[in-house]
């Protein structure tokens, strides 16, 4: 890789705000911007480029404009990274995968529905190869800057495969099911350091699942917990509805 | 002069989300002046229709990270409103304190990031590292400080962890609201102070360009009306906000998969200067004394203007800020759980002043506390019928100038809207029969 190499950011179908992050990262950016080159981000500057050593790109692929593109960024850069939950999972956009495309459609655009072109939200990773994911909703620049410094350093960077409530246990958090609450951290990929049951919220899943996660156990416990199978499996779906129907791993 | 014109800007740049500019004008006529929306449609209905009202808030937050915690906040309005969920008084002041933050970050990230490179003719916030150093560093520890606020009291600034309906999950503590109004007074109120002195010797910069519309947000008899208020148009005065409704009308235009709006004329404006237009007596005086050095008047009708009125406004935020804080620690942090016992079920609306203007979220519950029905009015939904409108007048005004000018002042239009594409498409689709 060059010594200084030139990174993209981009985005499709999601919030931005794992891209917002980026230009949250307001006591590192100054040194980040001294060891790599940007040369082409639309939310935050003018310009494109015909080549790229490291391509972050966030959001879900949900249009057939949207495939085109990923082909393009993909031939262009030596190296593509998914940031965040919508490009690593198709994310809270692949909600509406659960129901009819044509009936979703109809529902918000009544008889204009044919306006606009749409296609089930996927994950980058169901259309290009994806080199490295940087997982959450949104990223935690934490993360982001271990994977971006493994990269610019030459290295791989390694990914998490176990439970939240691990870290979750190391922070000696109290129990947030034992408070009563409904909570997906026994299914749900670990590095986000547990945040959200830190602050006493419930894991969403918005990591992903780890892998052979004990699917049947956790819909017994939030069965248990009072909810439908119904509502054990829309609790699931949240993030993780292309996992759950195995378009993504 | 030109008496052909074929712009198009495909996929504009600094700002959140996706749109074009297209103007078409041919022997002297007009054809097209519009910017086109064409973000990719999300359909959130098909999210939350069924979801608990736990997770209302958790699910739109995602349809913007930029405006996730004002999409909270009005979230949890409108379904407090629909469950009869009382909240407690050091709620609202933490909320009005998060508010704040997330003004403070959305403001400063527009006027200084995205906006501020087109007042030094240049592509991006990057060259100015190394011509205005002092700035880019005032900037970034403002939007660290902005983005601390909402980590204190919330866990996280995009998406926002413990604020929930009915109160919070985690409180902060005394220290760590110390903490932040020190930093407020001793870092934030300085730099803004040092930001408003850069903007002044940049006046000229700003294009002199008016056309008065029909401007509304909120407003408060109490306050600089942000977290509540009624609804407020320049037209026609004040209405509760169980009338947005009326005051928005939505309708669907082909070339923008966000919907367009309109009330009294053909367009109207929302954002930083329609607050300023309703609200400029509840500043304090010193947002008010930057208004006046940067030339900021009552009754202003330059669109370009909006990126001054949100500095304005982040100064009033920071001290407004400061003086929440002392009261929270005068009052005490009390322990106390969110009350999360519905006392009904059926349908509330929460009208909050988000950074782009009044953001709007109507829910009704059904008796097991799911949604049966959604409706949100977003910011820039509405604004987007006024910039087609401003378009179609800047463009025979300025048609001396070369193709390449015009489209970049048109860029520069659309951007003082900070508008965010992502927000008014995913949100406006929020909606289903009831």
């Amino acid at each position: 890789m060059a010594l200084k190499p030139r990174i993209g950011i981009f985005d499709f179908t999601g919030c931005e705000g794992c891209e917002l992050n980026h230009l949250n990262f307001e006591d590192q950016l100054l040194d980040i911007l001294e060891h790599v080159e940007i040369v082409e981000w639309r939310e935050a500057m003018d310009g494109r480029a015909d080549e790229l050593d490291i391509a972050f790109v966030e959001g879900s692929l949900s249009t057939p404009d949207c495939i085109e593109r990923i082909h393009e960024i993909r031939r262009k850069s030596k190296v593509l990274v998914a940031v965040g939950a919508c490009a690593v999972l198709g994310g809270i956009n692949a909600m509406k995968n659960i129901r009819p495309i044509e009936e979703v459609r109809e529902e918000v655009y009544g008889k204009d529905k044919y306006l606009f072109p749409t296609l089930p939200a996927l994950p980058l990773s169901a259309v290009v190869e994806v080199d490295h994911s940087i997982r959450g909703c949104p990223m935690t620049q934490l993360e982001f800057l271990k994977v971006f410094t493994s990269l610019v350093m030459g290295k791989q960077p390694v990914q998490e495969d176990y439970a939240v409530c691990v870290e979750c246990k190391l922070k000696e958090n109290e129990c947030v099911v034992e408070k009563g609450m409904i909570c997906l951290g026994p299914v749900t990929r670990a590095g986000c350091d547990a945040h959200c049951p830190t602050f006493g919220q419930m894991c969403i899943g918005c990591r992903g699942l780890v892998t052979d996660p004990r699917l049947e156990a956790m819909e017994e416990i939030l069965v248990a917990q009072g909810l439908s199978m119904d509502e054990a499996r829309k609790k699931l779906q949240m993030f993780n509805a292309n996992q759950l129907e195995g378009v993504t791993s | 002069m030109s008496t052909n014109l074929d712009i198009k800007v495909h996929h504009l740049t600094r700002v959140e989300g996706h749109g074009n500019i297209v103007v078409n004008m041919t022997d002297g006529v007009l054809e097209k002046a519009r910017l086109e929306i064409v973000e990719a449609p999300r359909y959130f209905e098909a999210m939350l229709k069924g979801r608990s009202f736990h997770e209302a808030a958790i699910i739109t937050s995602r349809i913007c990270g930029i405006c996730s915690l004002g999409h909270q906040m009005t979230s949890f309005k409108a379904t407090e409103q629909a469950l009869g969920l009382e909240v407690s008084e050091q709620t609202v002041l933490l909320r009005k304190l998060l508010v704040h933050g997330a003004t403070l970050q959305s403001n400063i990230l527009h006027a200084l990031f995205l906006a501020a490179p087109d007042f030094l003719k240049v592509g991006s916030v990057f060259p100015l590292v190394a011509s205005h150093p002092d700035v880019v560093k005032a900037a970034l520890r403002m939007k660290r400080l902005a983005n601390e606020i909402a980590e204190v009291i919330s866990g996280r600034a995009v998406h926002p962890i413990s604020c929930v309906p009915g109160g919070f999950t985690a409180l902060p503590t005394p220290a760590q609201l110390l903490s932040l109004k020190e930093k407020l007074e001793n870092q934030m109120v300085p730099d803004l102070a040092f930001v408003a002195e850069v903007l002044a010797s940049l006046a000229a910069e700003i294009p002199a360009f008016t056309r008065e519309t029909e401007y509304i947000s909120l407003r408060s008899d109490d306050d600089y009306a942000l977290y509540d208020g009624d609804i407020c148009s320049t037209d026609t005065g004040r209405v509760s906000d169980a009338e947005y409704l009326g005051m928005t009308n939505e309708f669907i235009v082909p070339h923008s998969t966000s919907k367009h709006c309109k009330v009294n004329r053909s367009s109207y404006m929302v954002g930083a200067l329609a607050r300023w237009n309703n609200n400029h007596d509840r500043l304090c005086p010193a947002a008010l004394a930057v208004a006046g050095k940067l030339g900021l008047e009552p009754g202003c009708y330059n669109p370009f203007m909006n990126t001054i009125a949100q500095v304005v406004e982040a100064v009033h935020c920071a001290l407004d800020s400061v003086e929440i804080i002392d009261e929270l620690l005068t009052r005490g942090i009390v322990d106390e759980q969110p009350n999360q016992e519905p006392t009904r079920f059926g349908t509330g609306i929460g009208a909050t002043e988000v950074p782009r203007g009044i953001l709007y979220h109507e829910y009704t519950y059904d008796r097991q506390g799911r949604i049966a029905a959604a409706n949100c009015v977003i910011p820039t939904g509405q604004n987007l019928g006024n910039i087609d409108d401003d378009m179609r007048q800047i463009v025979p005004e300025v048609l001396d100038r070369p193709e390449k000018e015009i489209a970049h002042l048109l860029e520069m239009l659309v951007r003082a809207y900070d508008p965010c594409i992502s927000c008014s498409v995913h949100m406006l689709d929020v909606k289903f029969v009831k």
